[in-house]
This record gives structure tokens, sequence and C-alpha cells, in this order.
């Protein structure tokens, strides 16, 4: 931090003051100018929340692809297909069982079984070789999404949201004042919140294990030099498959999320492949608070844009790689 | 070996056309959104058609029909690319096509370039379709997303005293056209109409859009379909919403009604305008109705028809009829047979319907309201029928063609 703010003081002073003027959009009661100008600040303030928590979803999805390419050096073209799998092994078991939260369990150890299933069957007997293994995801993911059209159909999905997550929660942010001068506060969806929260503490935990356990170590050491980490005696082919399940599993538990905020059907494993690259390509390959910083622009992009330019909404996300890819090709928070 | 083999399959092929030569046959592709955010509707689709067929049977004299299925996704141009496949891989000879709007406009111009062939369209229910240019060899044997919403604007103005609303529609051609018949009736009837949000086709996402509704409006109008909608009301009832709503034809159907999930209960009371009710007493409706549901188990099928079931059947029945009264002549570029459909009057299920001079139907239409039938299915509650309904919805031609075309902002909400 310390270190951007010596090397680039001037951008540094730009981002400070846009926090800055976000916050106070965020905080403040607007002026009745701006009102005018913007539209209602009720507005703004459910679009900012909404990019953010659809920022997480595309986190969740993402961390595991970036994670996967970070280690294995492997564009897995077929982690759009994971996700649908994870929606729709959630969906079955919460309409079993009627419990959400084992739909998210069961979806992390079956699409993480898949995960290892591919790992050892697939991606081990091409490694290194990253064209292949790129071609074969994408014959992967065709034959996926026609497999789970065959079985599932067409029909689209909505995994039911438990009874106590259903409905609006108060917040305190003052939307405006009524004329009495009572203030109005923003009203917002109970279960997106929660699946706010469950990104940043699954985010936090992967940080973690991945900087203060020995595991962690291993992966991180691969990262740099795969060659040199096995040369110490590592095993590490058994870390390739710890670390491609873990990022299986986690696009199985967006599949859930997605699953219940939105809505699962065939597409929408293309859907999220593209979302999760265009956020890793932002964030930086490989890097996990990568992932999250480009997720929540995205994110942010996606919801302002369908607010404030309803038209142009689509472009905006493909501007911002398209800049990001003239400006700083490597990603933004990319390591090298 | 491998010229014995070569000779097998010379030989067999040589047989394989005699025989079809033989029992002649008469091709028709049909196509329905079968992939992505409209599957459901282009899945009742194919069920309305079977049931058709079912009804009707595949003999014209003595040929027999053969239906070949594309699946396109909504997309003006998978549509095109559907159709081409039909026509220059199956050597299709008459098309049942297409679904949706978008797609209605592209095969309407494609129809053009194949003068030769038969274009009846399956469902789709944009304006422009029949109204602007029309094809020469194009029929439509359901109506308009405008002619859909005659009798909902009155209705919302008049008894339940709706004085402002605001729109939230897919952006495309049929859901401009639904809107441009609400509008054009509800600022007749001295409604207003603050806002009309526009959303993508396919959109996931809807809380912005949710957030963004005005909140001093007496209700609000969805024109939404299929997966859009069922995300739309799954987040609406999320974020707490609590307006008085409105819903366009495919938005009150039971592609939408009988989805799973609890979402849809934001509907009850809901008022809509279609071209069909489900709970319609008339008895060519209730044999219909029998007969969808007898033609598929349960839980392959909805409670009711929906409007996209109607459809097809009423276009496969009307494709069939015609065959049958110019005993499957298709000589002559099937001048024959384009002059039987432009005739033909079709006692459909959903009421009488004609063709006008653009080939354009001409048909009955539903206010309805969405009632639970007690036991947790939600049923469209006729309110109010409305027969002969054309194209320029009773306007003066003059008048109407100077309103313009359904867009985005077009009709302007005043009185024409």
């Amino acid at each position: 931090m310390t270190r951007f703010i010596e090397r680039h003081p001037a951008w540094a002073l730009i981002l400070l003051i846009a926090v800055a003027v976000m916050l106070w959009l965020i905080l403040a009661v607007w002026p009745p100018g701006l009102e005018e100008a913007i539209g209602r600040k009720r507005v703004f303030l459910n679009a900012v929340f909404n990019g953010i928590t659809l920022g997480s979803l595309y986190f969740l999805v993402a961390s595991g692809f970036t994670l996967i390419f970070g280690l294995m050096r492997n564009v897995n073209l077929a982690h759009g297909s994971l996700y649908l799998f994870g929606g729709y092994i959630g969906y079955a078991i919460s309409v079993w069982t009627g419990s959400w939260v084992l739909g998210f369990i069961v979806a992390f150890i079956g699409v993480a079984l898949v995960g290892v299933v591919l790992q050892i069957v697939v991606f081990r007997r091409m490694e290194g070789q990253d064209l292949r293994q790129t071609m074969v995801t994408i014959g992967l993911s065709i034959v996926f999404a026609d497999l789970m059209l065959w079985v599932f159909g067409g029909d689209f999905y909505q995994i039911q949201t438990p009874n106590w997550l259903v409905g609006p929660i108060e917040l305190p942010l003052v939307t405006a004042l009524k004329s009495s001068g009572e203030a109005v506060y923003l009203r917002y969806p109970m279960v997106r919140l929660v699946i706010f929260v469950a990104a940043v503490v699954i985010g936090i935990a992967m940080w973690l294990a991945l900087n203060r356990t020995r595991v962690g170590m291993m992966v991180r050491a691969g990262v740099d030099d795969r060659d040199m980490l096995a040369a110490t005696g590592v095993p590490i082919q058994l870390v390739f498959v710890v670390v491609f399940a873990l990022g299986a599993g986690l696009a199985g538990i967006a599949g859930v999320v997605g699953g219940t905020f939105q809505s699962i059907s065939p597409g929408e494993d293309t859907r999220f492949l593209l979302a999760s690259l265009v956020v890793v390509i932002v964030g930086g390959m490989g890097s996990i608070p990568g992932a999250a910083l480009g997720a929540v622009i995205i994110g942010l992009a996606e919801q302002l844009g369908s607010v404030y330019i309803p038209t142009y909404a689509i472009v905006v996300t493909f501007l911002i790689m398209v800049l990001v890819l003239a400006l700083r090709p490597q990603g933004l928070l990319a390591r090298r | 070996m491998f010229r014995s083999c070569a000779r097998l399959v010379a030989l067999s092929s040589l047989l394989l056309s005699s025989a079809a030569l033989a029992q002649e046959k008469i091709k028709v592709g049909v196509t329905a959104t079968l992939e992505g955010t409209y599957t459901v509707l282009g899945e009742d689709g194919i069920r309305g058609h079977q049931t058709a067929l079912n009804a009707l049977g595949k003999k014209v004299g003595d040929k027999e029909l053969e239906f070949i299925i594309a699946s396109t996704d909504a997309t003006p141009d998978s549509a095109i690319r559907a159709v081409r496949k039909l026509i220059e891989q199956d050597k299709v000879q008459i098309l049942l096509s297409p679904l949706s709007g978008d797609e209605g406009i592209a095969v309407k111009n494609f129809a053009k370039t194949r003068p030769e062939l038969t274009f009846v369209n399956a469902a789709s229910g944009a304006q422009e379709t029949t109204y602007v240019d029309p094809s020469p060899n194009f029929f439509r044997f359901n109506m308009d997303g405008a002619q859909w919403q005659v009798g909902l604007g009155k209705y919302a103005y008049e008894t339940k005293g709706y004085r402002k609303i605001a729109t939230v529609g897919e952006d495309y051609s049929f859901i401009y056209t639904q809107v441009f018949g609400l509008v054009l009736e509800f600022c007749g009837a001295g409604g207003q109409v603050t806002n009309r949000q526009w959303v993508p086709l396919g959109t996931k996402d809807f809380a912005s859009v949710i957030a963004a509704l005005p909140d001093d409006v007496d209700a609000i109008y969805l024109g939404l379909g299929g997966a859009d909608a069922v995300n739309f009301l799954n987040q609406y009832q999320q974020a707490g919403g609590k307006a008085h709503l409105m819903g366009g034809s495919i938005m009150v159907d039971q592609t939408i009604l009988s989805a799973k999930g609890n979402a849809k209960n934001a509907l009850l009371g809901t008022i809509a305008a279609s071209g069909q009710a489900d709970t319609w007493e008339d008895p060519g409706w209730q044999k219909f109705v029998k007969a969808y549901q007898d033609a598929f188990p349960p839980n392959k099928r909805f409670p009711s028809p929906s409007l996209l079931a109607t459809n097809y059947y009423g276009s496969t029945m009307a494709l069939i009829l015609a065959l049958r009264q110019v005993n499957g002549d298709l000589s002559n570029n099937q001048a024959k047979l384009k002059e039987a459909l432009a005739k033909i009057e079709l006692d459909a299920p959903n009421g009488k319907i004609k063709l006008d001079s653009n080939r354009q139907a001409i048909g009955t239409n539903f206010v309805t309201e969405v009632v639970d039938d007690g036991k947790g299915a939600l049923f469209s509650k006729v309110v109010k029928v409305i027969p002969n309904v054309n194209q320029t919805l009773g306007y003066d031609p003059a008048v109407f063609s100077k309103i313009g075309l359904p867009s985005r902002t077009v009709p302007e909400c005043k009185k024409y």
C-alpha cells in the first residue's frame, strides 16, 4: 500500500478522492439538485449494493478458476459447467431434503469430486500441454452441457430460499428525508446480504488457508515454481488434486448461490464462464485478491450500467476489459 | 472390398429414394425456442403442436405429413439458421415458424427470398411482421402483441381505477408491440404512463431494475416472459415489493403461473390480457384443454395449455385443414395452398380466427385476472371477452399508421 503511494502519488490521490466521493454518496443525504441530476438515492444505493453482491457471486466462481490457473497453468474452460452442475445438485438436494444449507454442502462435495476425477483422468495425462488442455476443456464443457440438458431438461430451476431469508431488511443507511424530517432507511433483500457475507468469509478463509497453512505454503510455492517444489519432495500431484477439488467445489457452491438469487438453466454455464474470464482478466490471472477486485468492478459496472445507461449496459463490462488489456495487460493486481 | 461397399451404399440409397417416392410425403419444418430464456415456452408450443396432430392426424389425402423440429433461442439469427437448415438440409416444403417476435420479423423477410415456399407463423407476435411490408407467402393465425392487450388499458382505468402506471419490459419487438397496445388504450382512456424501463432479453439480475421502479404509481405493468419473468418475480419478492401488478400475455401465462417455487404468488390478483384465458367456459376451449391434458402426463405439461401451446395448435390446425382443402396439391409453387390459407376461417380453441388482407389474424381477445384454484395452482380467470380484434385495434387505418411503429418510446402517451 505505502509502496503504491510512493510510486504512483497521482494515482493514489485520484483513488483516494474517488473513495471519498463514493463514501459521501453512500452515507450523506443527497441534496435536491443531485437527485434531480442523477435520480433518487435509493436507486443508486440499490445499484451499488447489487453490484457488490453480484460481484460476490462472480468472485465465488472466478476464485476457483483463478486458483486452478495460478497453480496448474490450466485454463479450465469447463469451469462454467461445474458451476451449472453445482446449481442442479443444490436444487435436487434442497427439494429432496428441504434444507438449503445441505444443498451447499452436497454441491461442494459433489462438484469437488468431479474436479478430482477431471484432474486425475484428464489433466494429469496432458500436463504442461496448455493448448491441448484448453481444447479438451472446451470439448468437455460441450459434452457436460448436453448431458445436463438431457437429464434436467431446458427448464429453469430456482432454489427455494429458506423462509428466514425471504424479504427485505432495513439497513442503517438514509436514502431520503420525508417532509416531516423523518429519515427513510434503505430496505434491501436479506438473502443477498447473507450471500455477500458468505463470500467475504470464504474469501478470507481462502486467504488464510493460502498464507497461514502448510498446504497453502506448498500451493504458493507451486504457483511460483512448480518444478522446484516437486524436486523438494512435495507430492505435487496430490497438491494439484486438492486445489482442483477446491476450485471446482467453489464453482459448485456458486451454482447454488446463483440458483438461489437468480435461476439456473442451460446456457448459464457459458455465461458464468465468460463472466469469470472477464473477472480474472481484469483482476489478474492467478491472483485471489485480483479475482475479488475484478468481481466487484464487473458487478458494479453491470448494475450501475443497467440503471444509468441501460442501452449500453452490456458493453460496459467488455469496455473495462479492453481498457485493462490495453493499459495493464497483466491485470490490475497481477503479481508479475 | 471398398468397391463392393460403395456399390452397396449406392444401391441402398437408390432403394431408399424409390421407397420415399412410393409413399409421397409432405415435409413441414417446425421451429420452437428450445434453448435459452424462452425454453419453457418453446417446449409447450411443441406440446400444442402435438395435441393438434393427435386431434387431426397426419394424413392429407393419400399423402403423409412429416414434421421436422428445429431449435432456436429467440434471436433472429438463430431462427434464420434453423429455417435455412430445414429448407436446405431437410428439404421441407412448408415452414411452421417461428415462436418469438424478433424471429418473426427475420423469418418474414427471409420468406421473401423463397417465394415458392409457404410460411405459417407458429406463435410470434411482433406487429411489424405482418404490418410493414408483409410477405405474400407468410400467414399468421395468431394476433399480434398489441391485439393481445386490447381491453386491458380500459379495464385498468375504469374498473381498477389505476391512473398512473409504469412499465418494465424486455427490450425487443414483441414487448414493444404489447406496450404499444397497452399505452394506446390506457392513455386513450385518460391514464398516464410515467416510466418505461427496458431490460435486455435474458437479464438475470433484476435487483437494480426493481429498485428503480417508481413509488408514486398505481400499478406496474410487466412485459416479461420465460426465465426473465420468474427471475424478476423471485427478486421482486425478495426485495419486498408490494405494488399492484399488470401483466403482458406471456407474463400471466401458464409458463409462469406454474413455475416451481413461490415467487409466482406475487402475481395473485394481477390483471392481464391475452389471446386466451385458462378458465374460459367455451366448450371448444374446454375440449382443447382436455385434449392437451390427456396427451401428456401431468409432470410433463402445465395444468392448462399456455398461450404458446394454443398458438401452435391453431397454426398447425390451419395448415392441415388448408392442405386437406387442396388435397395436398403443392404444384405451381404451392399456389392453391396459399389461396386456401388466406381464405380459411378457423374455429380455433380460443375463438374464431380469419385473416385480413395482410394475412394477419383477426380474432378474440381476453382480459383476465389471476386467481388461486384453492390448491395452490394459479390460473387466469376470464373477466371480459372481446371478439373481432383486428390489427389496427379498431382505429381507422390512416390514423393508426400515423402513430408509428412500436418501439421503446412509441406510442406517446396521448389520445390518438
